[in-house]
């Protein structure tokens, strides 16, 4: 995984709730055997008009947004189906980091594992920001991970919270498999006394 | 220290807890379908790993499957790469399929139950996030991501944080013709699709023991539309009875030990949770969802509501797109609202009792004209069973179309699905825009509804008929 690196980057700003992984990746594109190049679909019902040209009236086709890396977004982001290729499509896009007030759990999890970082702000702040980025469309912030720092030109910036065992693989861009493995022995003690206690499940 | 189901099944699976990382939890029980999968199976070739337990595994094909001319080969290219895909996966890797072409076939979390694959107590993960359904049987049951997939089949365990739990308390009766689909949307409706979140939700009450197994398993079904990260029923002489004979379930000796095990999982009288919500089933009238979310839900005998109904800004802001995609008029009565088409199947509805109750409004009747209906059982199982009831000719003498199982019009990856401004009644689980097709427009109902509607070509109560 690609280690999480101290940014400064345009936010763009997408002021919808509720916003379930149909949205992020409609199922039509599901049906790939890679995990790769699926940004090119992020938000495809949304994005692209009918005859497949780009919808002018949607948030991320303003040419103010172009290049953003920062996702900032409504309440419950990422409700719906558990498809990692919502997040794979996000990274894909090109955001590496995402801020609302809350997100779905499995969405939530998948974005750790994507070197995504969800940040989480409570709704007072995330309206802030939101009013900070529609008066300055193309404004950039700071996301310093380390320091757990978000930085932004008229000072809403703010200390985030995140577990500090995902920070550091994010920090790392370490791979849960890898780290899991460190553990081999408790798993292989648990597996015997799985075993000895539940022997139905073994046949 | 008095501990809930939950708390029970955690300390039971807890592998390591290491300071600074978040617990290990191990895996029973773990579920395939050809969507989630590949990605998974990639990585662990790239990175030169095997599957640990490959008899943990049950696999299906589901969500690309045809429901029509089942002979024929896949038209669309992709999705039969990706059919062809998990079946060169589950072969190189020894895994159980039941492939298209198998008599054991259908959509996974209709599949696993009745082969008895999952037990009370078990950790049940599958990259789905409806997997929240094997709750009914008092398993710690939940979808997980692809990569988390890869990390199950390596290590056969899951770094986890652990959940809140919620008790949702259902006293009363349901009255015939409101269902466990009911009491789910309710639930959604009163607590909202983020009510749950970070949370496990454990139902019980005199409502909830009931329920058939079906029913708890439709209830546990829709635990992840309120945000529970998994739904839980206590396990008891329901439980037991259905499990009894089953292919993985165990037997002799083995089945005394087990149940002895079920037994002591039902949370201890005393046990706090952190949150309760407590709901009263003869309150509960037939549900149908007016907007692009399972929370803009309500009663039949409701209306639409306006924007200006709702207080929260937000909310009022969802009730007004949703009423633009939905193509209705804030307060039109629900039962004023006509269906263009109607599906009965999905791994929420898609169960033996769902099409003998929408059998029996069905018996005798027409689908409305310019109505078309479509029942797809959720596996081989119920369709054969369905079959051997005559239900099948009550549904094809009414009009309706009998189809081979998947998960066909629940998520329309198969090509049935809805064409823009087209309106359903279905008994799937989400509402969200486009999920049954591009500008598609979903109600969501439980089977009886939807059976009611093909009739009359719009909602009716169901238990005026
Ligand atoms: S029936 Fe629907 S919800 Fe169930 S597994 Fe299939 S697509 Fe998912």
């Amino acid at each position: 995984m690609e280690p999480y690196k101290k940014h400064q980057s345009i936010a763009a700003l997408m002021k919808r709730s509720n916003v379930d992984t149909d949205q992020i990746i409609p199922k039509q594109f599901l049906k790939k055997v890679e995990r790769t190049g699926f940004g090119k679909h992020l938000f495809h019902d949304w994005r692209f008009n009918d005859d497949g040209s780009d919808n002018a009236n949607f948030e991320l086709n303003k040419p103010t947004f172009t290049g953003a890396k920062i996702l900032l977004v409504g309440d419950n982001f990422g409700c719906g189906s558990s498809r990692e290729h919502a997040p794979w499509a996000i990274a894909d896009y090109g955001f590496n980091t995402i801020i609302s007030s809350s997100y779905a759990d499995i969405f939530y999890n998948n974005c750790f594992k994507n070197s995504i970082l969800p940040i989480k702000v409570d709704k007072q702040k995330l309206a802030e920001l939101m009013d900070e980025v529609a008066a300055n469309e193309g404004v950039t912030f700071v996301v310093d991970l380390e320091n757990q720092q978000l930085i932004t030109p008229a000072g809403n910036g703010l200390t985030f919270d995140i577990d500090p065992f995902r920070k550091e693989n994010l920090l790392a861009g370490f791979d849960d498999i890898g780290l899991t493995l460190k553990h081999i022995d408790k798993i292989d003690q648990y597996e015997e006394k799985h075993k000895q206690a539940y022997p139905w499940l073994w046949n | 220290m008095k501990k809930t189901m939950y708390e029970k099944i955690w300390d039971s699976h807890l592998v390591v807890e290491a300071p600074g990382q978040a617990p290990l939890i191990y895996v029973d029980r773990h579920l395939m379908h050809e969507v989630t999968s590949p990605q998974a199976f990639e990585g662990l070739r790239v990175a030169n790993r095997k599957v640990r337990n490959p008899h943990s595994i049950l696999a299906t094909m589901d969500h690309c499957v045809p429901t029509k001319n089942r002979d024929l080969p896949i038209a669309d290219p992709i999705a039969k790469k990706q059919i062809e895909t998990m079946a060169d996966n589950c072969k190189s890797n020894g895994l159980n399929l039941y492939d298209m072409k198998n008599p054991n076939n259908g959509v996974i979390h209709v599949v696993v139950p009745e082969h008895g694959f999952v037990h009370p107590g078990m950790v049940v993960v599958c990259g789905d996030s409806h997997t929240a359904t094997h709750g009914a049987f008092g398993a710690l049951a939940f979808g997980i991501g692809t990569s988390e997939v890869e990390h199950v089949m390596a290590t056969q365990t899951l770094p986890q944080q652990k959940s809140k739990t919620m008790l949702i308390q259902i006293d009363g009766e349901l009255s015939k013709y409101t269902s466990a689909k009911d009491i789910a949307l309710t639930i959604t409706g009163k607590i909202g699709t983020a009510g749950g979140t970070g949370h496990v939700m454990e139902y019980a009450g005199k409502a909830i023991s009931k329920l058939s197994m079906e029913g708890r398993m439709t209830l546990c079904n829709m635990a992840i539309e309120a945000g529970a990260r998994a739904g839980l029923v206590a396990p008891d002489q329901k439980t037991y009875d259905y499990l009894k004979g089953r292919e993985f379930t165990p037997v002799g000796d083995n089945w005394n030990k087990a149940l002895a095990y079920w037994q002591s999982l039902v949370t201890d009288e005393g046990a706090q949770y952190d949150t309760v919500v407590v709901l009263n089933a003869d309150e509960i009238e037939p549900q149908v969802t007016w907007g692009t979310s399972p929370e803009q839900v309500t009663g039949v005998t409701g209306l639409v509501p306006a924007p200006n109904d709702f207080d929260d800004d937000i909310k009022s802001e969802a009730c007004a797109n949703a009423l633009e995609y939905m193509g209705l008029t804030a307060h039109t009565n629900i039962t004023d609202i006509p269906v263009d088409l109607i599906f009965i199947g999905s791994c929420t509805n898609g169960r033996i009792e769902d099409f003998r109750i929408a059998a029996e409004v069905t018996k005798g009747t027409k689908v409305a004209d310019n109505v078309m209906a479509i029942a797809v059982p959720g596996s081989y199982h119920v369709k054969e069973q369905a079959e051997q009831e005559g239900l099948d000719k009550i549904f094809i003498d009414a009009g309706w179309e009998w189809r081979e199982p998947g998960c066909s019009m629940c998520l329309a990856m198969n090509g049935d699905e809805l064409t823009v401004g087209q309106r359903s009644a279905s008994t799937s689980n989400r509402n969200f825009e486009g999920r049954q097709g591009k500008g598609g427009r979903t109600h969501l109902v439980s089977p009886a509804m939807a059976a009611a509607a093909a009739v009359a070509g719009h909602f009716v109560d169901i238990r005026n008929l």
